[in-house]
C-alpha cells in the first residue's frame, strides 16, 4: 500500500500524515481522544464495497464507536433515510471553519472536538480541508478513514483497494463493539 | 463627457491687447460634463480608497483559508516552509501568502478582462471613430453603464470615454498586482481587500469590452428575445467546410464573419465556436453556432470536424495546435497573446499564407489583422475541407478493444483525473469488449486529457471516451439564447419592488466555466428548479451553454421553457464572460432605478444596498479559471453571496459567516441608529458546495436578505424549507435565526416551524431598515 497521495498532482506535503498500518492504530487513536468526531462527505453513497454502500460501514461504525457523526452536503437525509440521526450537518467548509477556531465549543457546546475523523469527501476537498487544520489548528488531530492517502492530515491509511477499505472499517467497528 | 489631448498652436495673432507668437497650448484633458448627478464620495477608488468597506465584510465573513500548497515559491529566498505558523524568509505567513495568491488570481482575471476590453475598444475605435456612440438597449436603456458609473463616476457616451475609464482600471490592477510582489503587503486582511478592489476593477473592464462590442458590432439590445442559437456538435453540418472559433475576444471572427458574407459563401460554410467566442459569434451573426464549453475543445478537434481552427484569446488549450496537427487542419492564432510559436504572417499577402497552410507548408500562423484572419481563414476552409474530408483521429471500436489489452492497471490515469474517474475499471471492462463504461464517463469528463498525459503506455484515452460516446456527441443538438446584453431599465423598474420586498424569492446568476464535478446536467437541474420556482435565473458564460444542453419532458431545452426576460421565472443568458458585468449591473440598477440611489462614484452605499436588500446569489458550479476568480471578487465587494462548485475549493479561501455567533449579525436600523440583529442574511460570501442538492439548499437560504418584507421572508423561507425537506430529509434547524415576527413563517408549515422555533427558544425581533453604514443612519442616537 502506498503512502503517496491519491492525486498525483496533490502537492506532497512538508508535513506529512503519520501512515495507519492497521485499523488497530485507529481505533487507538480514537479511543484516546476524549471529544472525537466523525466527519461525512458526499461520497458515502458513492462508494460501494462488498456490494455495501460506504454510509452503511460508516453508519456500522458510529453506532459502535459512538463517535458523533457531522453529515456534510446533503448526507443527513442518507442517513435519516437508513435510520440513523446524525450529531449534527453543515456544509465541509462550515464544519472546516469551525474546526479551526479555538474558541468553539463544539457540537454539544460543551467543548473543542481534540479529534477529527474524514471520510468520504471529494478527495480535494478533503486534501483541502485537512490542509487548512494543519496549518491553522496544529495541534488539532485528523484521521481520515478514506482508501486514499491524505497527506495533510495527521494519521492517513495508505492508498489502498476496496477490499481492503471494507475490511478496515469492518475491523474498526467490531473493536468497538462488545463495550471496547 | 470629456475630451483629452486638446493642443492648439497659434503662429502669430493680434489683438486689441497686443500681438501673441508662436503659443502652444496643451491641454490634458476638457471636462464637458453635462451629467448632472452629483459625485459620491468615492469615484475612481484607489486600491485603499474603499477599504473600510472591505473589512466591513471581511469582519462579517472572515477567511476561512485551505492553502494546498505548504510552501511558498514565488521569489528566490524560498522555497520557504509555512506550515503551521512557520514565516518565510520575507515574513509572510501562510494567511497572507494564501490571501496573496487570491490577489494574484484576482489580479490576473481582471487584467484579462481589462486587456480585452483594451484590445475590443482599440480596435472599434480606430474602425468607428473615437464619437462612436454607445447604446446598449436604445430608448429601454438609460443607465447604460452602471458599474462604470458606479466605479469611477463617469459615464461614458461614446467609444472614446471608455478608453479614460480602462486607463483608470490598467492603472489599477497593476497597483493590485505591485502589492503582490515580496516585502509589499503583509496583512491577509490587507491583500483580501485588494483582492476585492481587483473584483471591483474587473466588473469595470467586463462591462466596458461589452458595452463597446454591444454598440458597434451592433449585437442584441437588452433584448429578451434575442435569438435562439442552435447549439451541440450534432447541430454542426460537417458536410460543410467548418471553421472553429476558440477563446472570447470576438474581433477575429468578425473578420471571418465579414468575409464570408462578402463573399457569399453563408450558408456553403458553417462558423462554429467554442467557449465565449462562440456566444459573441452568435450575438453577431445568429447562424453562427455554439460547439459547447471549454471543456470540448479535445473532442470537437480530434472528432475531425473543424477544417480551420482560428485562436483569439483566453481559456484555449495551449497545446491546441499540436491537436488540430493530427487532424491536419491548420491553426489561425489571431491574438497578440497568444502566439503560440507561429510566423508572425500578417503582412504577407492572404493568398500567400493560404497556399502555405492548404498545401501544409505551415500548420499555423498568426495574423493580427482581423480581416485577414477572415480572408485566409474562409478560403483555407473552402480548400481544405475537400482533401481533409473530416480526417480525424478517433480509434474505432476494434482499436479501442485491442489497446485497452495493453492498460497495466497501474491506476495512474484515474489518480490524475481531477474528477477521480475510474477509468482502469472502464478499460478493463473494454479490453473484454465491453465499452459501456467508458461510454458511462463521456458525461463526467471535462476533456481535460491528464489521463493520457499520466499513462505510460500513451493509451489515448481521452479519445476512448469520445469514441464510446460518440452517439451522445453527435446527438447533441439544443438550443441556446443568443446573449441578450444588458437588462433594461424597464424590467429593473417592473421587479425591483418584489425582489427588495422579497416576493420574488431571490436571483441566481449561474455563471462561469464548465469544471463541473458530473457534467453540466447539474448546472440545468439547478436553473430549472429555481426558474420554475419564480426566482430570476440568469445565465452566462459555458454555464449558459450548459444550461441549454438538456432538455424537459417536451423536449423543451430551458430557454425555449422559460421566458428571456429579467422577471420572475425568466431565464436569460447575458451572454460571455464579459457580459457578466450586466448582472452586477442589474443589481446595481435595482438600487438606482428603483430606489433612487445615486450611483456616481458611491460604491459603498450601493453595495450596502444590495447586500442588505437584494436576494442575489451568484453560482459558479464549474469555476476554475482566474477570471472567474476576479469576476467572484467583483460580486463579493458588492455583498452579493457566490457559491461553487466542489473544484472552487481549490481557490483556497472561502469567505464564511459564522451562524452560531450572533453578535456577527447586528445591522444598524437605519431609521433609529439602533443596532438590530438580523441573523445570518447572507450566511456567506464564498462558499464551496459539494452536491447539486447543497447548492440548492443554499441557494434558497444565501437568497434571504435583512430587509425581506414579512411576506418576503415567508417566501423564501417557505422555498428554503421546501428544498431542505427534499433533498436533507428534514426541516433545517436554523430557522429561529431567520424568523423575525410569526408572520415570517410559511402558512402551510407553521406548525413544524412553531415546533423547532419554540424548541430553539426565539424571540421575536424588528425588521429594521438595514445598513451597515453609521452614516447612513437618519436619526443619530443621543
Amino acid at each position: 500500500m502506498s503512502c503517496e497521495p491519491w492525486q498525483c498532482s496533490e502537492i506532497a506535503a512538508t508535513k506529512k500524515a503519520n501512515p495507519i498500518q492497521k485499523p488497530e492504530v485507529a481505533v487507538a487513536m480514537i479511543k484516546k481522544a476524549a471529544r472525537p468526531i466523525l466527519i461525512v462527505g458526499s461520497n458515502a453513497t458513492e462508494r460501494w464495497m462488498e456490494g455495501k454502500q460506504l454510509i452503511d460501514y460508516i453508519i456500522d461504525f458510529a453506532k459502535a464507536s459512538k463517535v458523533p457523526v457531522v453529515a456534510t452536503a446533503h448526507m443527513v437525509g442518507e442517513f435519516l433515510k437508513r435510520g440513523y440521526e446524525p450529531a449534527a450537518f453543515m456544509s465541509a467548509m462550515d464544519i472546516g471553519n469551525r474546526l479551526v477556531d479555538p474558541s468553539w465549543q463544539g457540537l454539544d457546546g460543551k467543548g473543542h472536538p481534540d479529534l477529527a475523523l474524514f471520510v468520504g469527501l471529494p478527495y480535494y476537498m478533503e486534501a483541502l480541508i485537512l490542509c487548512g487544520l494543519k496549518h491553522f489548528a496544529p495541534d488539532f488531530r485528523t484521521i481520515t478513514l478514506d482508501n486514499l492517502y491524505h497527506a495533510h492530515a495527521s494519521w492517513s491509511f495508505p492508498n489502498a483497494t476496496l477490499e481492503d477499505w471494507a475490511n478496515n472499517l469492518k475491523v474498526m467497528t467490531q473493536k468497538f463493539e462488545g463495550g471496547q | 463627457m470629456t475630451s483629452k489631448n486638446v493642443h492648439m498652436k497659434i503662429g502669430e495673432m493680434k489683438t486689441s491687447t497686443g500681438l501673441v507668437k508662436n503659443l502652444e497650448l496643451s491641454i490634458g484633458k476638457i471636462v464637458d460634463d453635462s451629467w448632472t448627478e452629483p459625485m459620491g464620495p468615492t469615484p475612481m477608488p484607489s486600491i485603499s480608497t474603499l477599504r473600510d468597506w472591505d473589512m466591513k465584510l471581511l469582519n462579517k465573513y472572515k477567511p476561512f483559508y485551505m492553502p494546498d500548497c505548504d510552501l511558498c515559491c514565488l521569489c528566490t529566498f524560498g522555497k520557504c516552509d509555512l506550515t503551521a505558523g512557520k514565516r518565510g524568509a520575507c515574513g509572510l505567513d501562510i494567511a497572507a501568502q494564501s490571501s496573496r495568491i487570491v490577489l494574484i488570481a484576482a489580479s490576473i482575471g481582471a487584467a484579462t478582462h481589462t486587456a480585452h476590453a483594451r484590445h475590443m475598444v482599440d480596435h472599434l475605435i480606430e474602425k468607428y471613430g473615437r464619437n462612436f456612440p454607445l447604446d446598449v438597449g436604445g430608448l429601454n436603456i438609460k443607465v447604460e453603464a452602471p458599474v462604470t458609473r458606479l466605479v469611477t463616476g463617469i459615464r461614458p457616451e461614446n467609444l472614446g470615454d471608455l478608453d479614460e475609464v480602462l486607463e483608470y482600471c490598467e492603472t489599477q490592477i497593476t497597483h493590485c498586482l505591485s502589492a503582490a510582489h515580496t516585502g509589499q503587503e503583509g496583512s491577509n486582511l490587507d491583500f483580501e481587500s485588494k483582492a476585492f478592489h481587483a473584483g471591483r476593477i474587473d466588473q469595470v473592464g467586463m462591462e466596458v469590452a461589452d458595452i463597446a462590442q454591444v454598440s458597434a458590432l451592433d449585437f442584441p439590445k437588452a433584448d429578451p428575445e434575442a435569438p435562439l442559437i442552435e447549439m451541440g456538435i450534432g447541430t454542426v453540418d460537417t458536410s460543410k467546410p467548418v471553421i472553429m472559433c476558440i477563446g472570447h475576444n470576438v474581433v477575429p471572427s468578425v473578420g471571418i464573419i465579414d468575409y464570408m458574407k462578402e463573399s457569399k459563401l453563408d450558408g456553403k460554410m458553417e462558423v462554429v465556436g467554442l467557449c465565449c467566442t462562440a456566444f459573441d459569434n452568435t450575438r453577431y451573426y445568429d447562424r453562427a453556432k455554439i460547439v459547447g464549453p471549454i471543456s470540448w475543445q479535445l473532442r470537437f478537434v480530434r472528432g475531425g470536424f473543424a477544417d480551420v481552427v482560428v485562436l483569439d484569446e483566453q481559456c484555449i488549450r495551449t497545446d491546441i495546435f499540436n491537436e488540430a496537427e493530427r487532424v491536419r487542419a491548420p491553426v489561425i492564432a489571431a491574438s497578440e497573446k497568444n502566439c503560440m510559436g507561429f510566423k508572425n504572417r500578417t503582412n504577407d499577402p492572404a493568398d500567400e499564407i493560404v497556399a502555405d497552410l492548404v498545401s501544409g507548408k505551415a500548420t499555423g500562423v498568426l495574423i493580427l489583422d482581423p480581416e485577414k484572419v477572415g480572408e485566409v481563414a474562409v478560403k483555407v476552409a473552402k480548400q481544405i475541407a475537400p482533401i481533409r474530408k473530416k480526417y480525424r483521429v478517433l480509434p474505432t471500436i476494434e482499436e479501442i478493444i485491442a489497446l485497452a489489452k495493453t492498460c497495466r492497471q497501474c491506476n495512474l490515469c484515474q489518480r490524475s483525473c481531477p474528477q477521480d474517474l475510474q477509468i482502469p475499471a472502464a478499460l478493463k471492462a473494454a479490453a473484454e469488449g465491453n465499452l459501456a463504461p467508458l461510454t458511462d464517463l463521456y458525461e463526467s469528463c471535462i476533456g481535460c486529457g491528464r489521463c493520457e498525459e499520466a499513462c505510460p503506455v500513451k493509451l489515448q484515452i481521452h479519445s476512448y471516451i469520445v469514441k464510446a460516446g460518440e452517439k451522445f456527441m453527435i446527438e447533441e443538438t439544443n438550443f441556446c439564447r443568443s446573449g441578450r446584453g444588458a437588462v433594461q431599465d424597464v424590467e429593473i423598474r417592473n421587479v425591483g419592488s418584489p425582489i427588495v420586498l422579497g416576493e420574488i424569492p431571490g436571483i441566481l446568476a449561474v455563471v462561469g466555466c464548465s469544471n463541473y464535478p458530473k457534467g453540466g446536467k447539474d448546472v440545468y437541474d439547478i436553473c430549472r428548479e429555481f426558474a420554475s420556482r419564480r426566482y430570476i435565473v440568469v445565465t452566462s458564460g459555458c454555464s449558459a451553454m450548459s444550461a441549454g444542453s438538456y432538455k424537459n419532458s417536451e423536449g423543451k431545452t430551458l430557454y425555449e421553457e422559460f421566458p428571456g426576460g429579467f422577471e420572475a421565472g425568466g431565464v436569460l443568458n447575458v451572454g460571455s464572460c464579459v457580459a457578466n458585468s450586466h448582472i452586477a449591473g442589474a443589481a446595481i440598477k435595482v438600487a438606482n432605478i428603483f430606489a433612487k440611489r445615486n450611483l456616481r462614484g458611491n460604491y459603498e452605499e450601493i453595495a450596502d444596498y444590495i447586500h442588505n436588500r437584494l436576494g442575489a446569489v451568484g453560482l459558479a458550479w464549474g469555476a476554475y479559471s482566474q477570471k472567474a476568480a476576479s469576476i467572484a471578487a467583483g460580486f463579493w465587494s458588492l455583498g452579493v453571496p457566490v457559491l461553487v462548485g466542489p473544484h472552487g475549493s481549490k481557490y483556497r479561501r472561502m469567505l464564511l459567516g459564522r451562524a452560531d455567533k450572533p453578535e456577527n449579525w447586528e445591522v444598524y436600523d437605519a431609521r433609529t441608529g439602533d443596532k438590530v440583529n438580523v441573523g445570518p442574511a447572507p450566511e456567506h460570501l464564498f462558499q464551496t458546495v459539494e452536491t447539486p442538492q447543497e447548492a440548492m439548499v443554499q441557494i434558497a437560504k444565501l437568497c434571504i436578505r435583512p430587509n425581506d418584507t414579512w411576506k418576503g421572508r415567508s417566501i423564501k423561507l417557505s422555498h428554503y424549507i421546501d428544498l431542505h425537506k427534499r433533498h436533507y430529509g428534514c426541516m433545517p434547524q436554523d430557522l429561529h435565526l431567520f424568523v423575525r415576527t410569526m408572520a415570517d413563517v410559511p402558512m402551510t408549515m407553521k406548525d413544524e416551524v412553531t415546533k423547532i422555533l419554540e424548541a430553539k427558544g426565539w424571540k421575536e425581533t424588528v425588521i429594521p431598515d438595514p445598513t451597515l453604514l453609521p452614516r447612513m443612519i437618519r436619526k443619530k442616537k443621543e
